[in-house]
């Protein structure tokens, strides 16, 4: 059987992100990076905590955060983790055009988010004078919550990607595996903010 | 490739399958809302001190991880004992790096 | 670029386009051995000048500013651009060969943390030319590196951070491919010791490194971008350097050590024609070791002041590293006991690694308690120490490894006779330099100092360690001179050293598609099993078929340049706005390959059936 063939065939199978070895190696991979990246925001989250209270001159976290937006920001990268599984579920289906619409939602949503969080940075730059050379305090948060952004909006550009490339040919062995991972890494993503919103927003709120 | 003889039982079974699957991950999710609106709620009523809130988000945040990686992610599924060791593993030196410094750095 | 078997005489510019295009784990292999030996040489040269300037009291070989630059650079340079990328160089090279697979996970990401490495390290000496190498030690703690002053440091941050992103995609590669793309019957626990080595090395890089990378942020935004991590008099605390350095600097040594503790394992076996002694306890002493280095990363911060409870449990965990490794150490002694034994290069190298090392061991048990601690901090005793058991473990490994697989990388067998000289000579050479240092550090005299005073009872000792220099210096040039004369000996056979793993079962060097048929693997040492119960050659795990390979592919190369200029970017934005141009052009070059990376489809080709018939047919006769 050419490679060709084998890569799509009449019919997919039940999981067809892990049919083929590249699949499992991109699934395993992916996996791996992911609890390399657990160290890599733990070390920004350590050094947010050892900075937290070194605010200089300018606000303190209490007098800076707002929970309402960070509350709205919360439920759509929640809401987006869901829409994400939704996708995949259709993908196990085998139902290319649904799975493209809960993608499509997925990303509205993480826009969304991206959208709140620049105001956000926007209202403490502008209205505080808040910036991340202010103090260590500053360059910490803006440093830890940017990172966790700079993820979010790969993840939508790699999403779009992924979207654009395939919107025309439909499910097969060679890009399901690459929509799974994808996956995968946008819940990650949301693992993380939980953390965010815990760690920053309501300690610092509680002080 | 031998997926293709799969018969049409397996096929029904496996769609019950995912059916199960999806409501447990709605389940999740609505708990991951609920666990939210708590932690959001307890730092907003503003009523507990710091010494009860702090460790009740933390646990909250902790569980919501967890349905994630277990639930979104998969992870409770066969297939996934590396990728669980590995995570594990690194939750581990996260843990030790968190804490270094924001234990050990008092200066 | 399904050519790579073409037999007869290419061109120059055709085969340096073969290696830069290549994703092929024996030709990347190749070429991390070459980085790495340049960057060795490199930073030989700079242990060299070191040790003349030291050689006698108030010397002025070099001034006390170059001298700076020297030792930092001597240590960025060992440990990132030539001991690491040589142990991915021997992992490319013999992993995939021992767990029986024709290529790694990812080869397209394996030929991209190749260049990644290269032009980060390139990156990095780049600043001997730009006014001045980066000063602040290979530690570059941040209450010194924020004051260095030039571009120095800013070359360290840009070049260590492209490198070490390289070094992360090897880590995940190679954990990839030991979990996926094991031959059949190949099951964990009849890995060969150095797979485990390589499978647990790369862990600890997927959970070191991310440490760095962050570090090495903090340390740009600081220094480039006036954010205010490390500026006391906004808030900041350089004590989170230290920390973050070493919560990676820590586990860094033991990926240094621990594929070479594979690696002698597998050569005590070999050459004493005995099963491995121990082979669970090894892997769990392996496993052991990697879990406890991550636990006493804060013993290099002893004298921080963190206070007597948080000093005595790193002390403690220190010392209990000690039991792991005594486990190794009487295992091997425990292979060869009762063995067979052949001394030739390779075992020679291993052999004499043991004393050496279980100095360094000892000493680093010394320095693991924390009160005493506070007499050899800083001093040419924790020189002398970490010298033992780098250069005792490390590089000794590094020397068997070559002499062992040498054949297998290359089609040669390094010769015998020059291969014992240079052992001799560096083994001399080694004790001189070092041995001595442990006392000068005692006598008081400190670390990364460019000079000493005469009548100190330090002048003996500096004049000792400089001539054992020398020695080393001896031994690497017939080191080279080897090499060269072997390139013209004939062809190795593919078993030269009556070998127990997988590796030895293929020619040398071995077809770029490794195995025509997956071997099937019926025990622990699949060839010996073999030698031993079947007729010596290893039984097929899989029907004959075509054989699916990957696309080379330029982009690896082009990506890390597209980084490499945006480093250069990074560094000099600050002196001027127009080097935005560099940053954002060679960030947007390097996600352009990406992009073309990921809308063009690569499926591979396939080698037939029939093509693959014709070489075991040959292989028959």
């Amino acid at each position: 059987m050419s490679y060709d063939e084998s890569l799509f065939p009449e019919k997919l199978p039940h999981n067809p992100e892990k049919a083929t070895l590249e699949g499992r190696n991109k699934f395993m991979g992916l996996w791996f990076f992911l609890g390399g990246e657990t160290v890599l925001f733990a070390s920004l989250f350590g050094t947010y905590l050892a900075l937290k209270d070194s605010v200089h001159t300018g606000p303190t976290s209490e007098e800076l955060f707002g929970l309402p937006l960070v509350f709205l920001m919360t439920v759509m990268l929640l809401t987006s983790s869901l829409t994400s599984v939704y996708a995949m579920y259709h993908m196990r289906n085998n139902d290319f055009k649904k799975m493209q619409l809960w993608l499509g939602i997925t990303g509205l949503l993480g826009i969304g988010f991206l959208i709140c969080e620049v105001y956000e940075f926007a209202h403490y730059i502008t209205d505080y004078g808040f910036t991340f050379r202010s103090s260590s305090f500053g360059s910490a948060f803006y440093t830890l919550v940017g990172f966790h952004g700079g993820h979010v909006t790969f993840g939508i550009v790699w999403l779009i990607t992924l979207m654009l490339r395939n919107a025309k040919r439909g499910l097969n062995l060679y890009n399901a595996p690459k929509f799974n991972t994808f996956s995968l890494y946008w819940h990650f993503i949301d693992v993380i903010w939980v953390f965010v919103f815990t760690v920053v927003y309501l300690m610092g709120k509680v002080g | 490739m031998t997926d293709n003889v799969e018969s049409t039982e397996v096929d029904v079974y496996e769609k019950e399958h995912s059916k199960d699957e999806m409501k447990r991950q709605v389940i999740s999710f609505a708990l991951m809302i609920v666990f939210t609106l708590a932690s959001f709620g307890l730092v907003a009523s503003g009523k507990f001190s710091s010494m009860v809130v702090i460790p009740l988000i933390l646990i909250m945040a902790l569980v919501q991880v967890a349905f994630q990686f277990y639930y979104f992610m998969h992870m409770k599924d066969k297939d996934h004992e590396m990728p669980s060791t590995l995570i594990y593993g690194g939750v581990w030196c996260a843990a030790l790096t968190f804490t270094a410094l924001a234990v050990v750095t008092w200066w | 670029m399904s050519t790579a078997t073409m037999t007869q005489k290419r061109s120059f510019g055709a085969a340096l386009w073969d290696y830069l295009t290549t994703v092929d784990h024996k030709k990347i292999g190749h070429l991390y051995l070459a980085g790495g030996a340049f960057f060795f040489l490199l930073g030989g040269l700079e242990a060299l000048i070191i040790r003349i300037q030291l050689m006698f009291p108030n010397s002025d070989f070099i001034s006390a500013g170059l001298f700076n630059e020297m030792l930092t650079m001597h240590g960025t340079t060992m440990i990132f651009l030539a001991a690491m990328p040589i142990l991915l160089g021997l992992m490319n090279a013999a992993m995939p060969l021992q767990i029986g697979a024709r290529d790694v996970a990812f080869p397209f990401l394996n030929a991209l943390g190749f260049w990644l490495f290269l032009f980060g390290g390139l990156l990095l000496n780049l600043s001997w030319f730009l006014g001045g190498a980066p000063d602040a030690g290979w530690t570059s703690y941040a209450s010194l590196a924020m004051y260095s002053s030039g571009h120095g440091v800013d070359f360290y941050v840009a070049g260590l951070q492209i490198a070490g992103a390289g070094t992360l995609m090897g880590g995940i590669n190679f954990i990839a491919t030991i979990v996926t793309m094991r031959a059949p019957g190949m099951t964990y626990m009849r890995m060969p010791l150095f797979t485990w080595a390589t499978f647990i090395t790369s862990v600890l890089i997927l959970f070191a490194f991310p440490a760095l990378t962050i570090n090495m942020f903090l340390l740009m935004f600081d220094r480039m971008f006036d954010a205010a991590f490390f500026n006391v008099d906004l808030g900041g605390n350089t004590i989170i350097w230290q920390h973050l350095f070493w919560i990676f600097g820590h586990p860094e040594v033991y990926i240094l050590i621990l594929p070479l503790f594979g690696l002698f394992s597998d050569i005590f076996a070999t050459f004493s024609k005995k099963r491995l002694f121990g082979y669970t306890a090894m892997v769990f002493a392996t496993m052991l070791i990697a879990f406890l280095g991550f636990m006493v990363w804060a013993h290099h911060m002893f004298t921080v002041g963190m206070g007597p409870v948080a000093n005595s449990i790193f002390a403690v965990a220190t010392m209990a590293i000690a039991v792991p490794t005594g486990i190794k150490i009487f295992n091997w002694l425990a292979t060869m006991w009762g063995g067979s034994i052949t001394i030739n290069s390779a075992m020679l190298w291993s052999l004499g690694f043991i004393p050496s090392f279980t100095i360094g061991g000892m000493t680093g048990v010394m320095l693991g308690s924390s009160v005493a601690d506070y007499q050899y901090h800083d001093t040419y005793f924790v020189v002398g120490h970490f010298h033992y058991v780098i250069v005792g473990g490390t590089v000794f490994g590094i020397f068997a490894a070559l002499h062992y697989w040498w054949p297998k990388m290359f089609g040669r067998i390094l010769r015998e006779g020059l291969g014992k000289i240079t052992f001799v000579l560096f083994f001399i050479g080694f004790h001189l330099t070092f041995f001595v240092q442990h006392f000068l550090g005692l006598m008081g005299m400190p670390r990364r100092i460019n000079t000493f005073l005469p009548g100190q009872m330090l002048d003996t000792g500096n004049l000792i360690s400089t001539i054992g220099a020398f020695f080393m210096t001896a031994a690497i040039l017939v080191f080279v001179y080897n090499i060269i004369v072997s390139a013209r000996d004939e062809q190795a056979p593919a078993d030269p050293w009556d070998g127990r793993t997988l590796e030895w079962a293929i020619s040398s060097p071995p077809p770029y598609y490794n195995f025509e048929q997956l071997p099937l693997v019926r025990g622990l040492d699949p060839l010996w099993v073999e030698k031993r119960e079947g007729n010596g050659k290893m039984l097929p795990g899989e029907p004959l078929d075509d054989v699916h390979m990957p696309n080379g592919s330029i982009l690896p190369f082009l990506m890390s340049f597209g980084f490499f200029v945006a480093g250069l970017g990074f560094i000099y934005q600050t002196d001027s706005k127009l080097w935005f141009l560099a940053l954002y052009g060679g960030m947007a070059f390097a996600l352009g390959c990406m992009v073309v990376r990921s809308l063009k489809d690569d499926h591979g080709y396939y080698i037939k059936k029939e093509e693959l018939q014709k070489a075991l047919d040959r292989e028959a006769k």
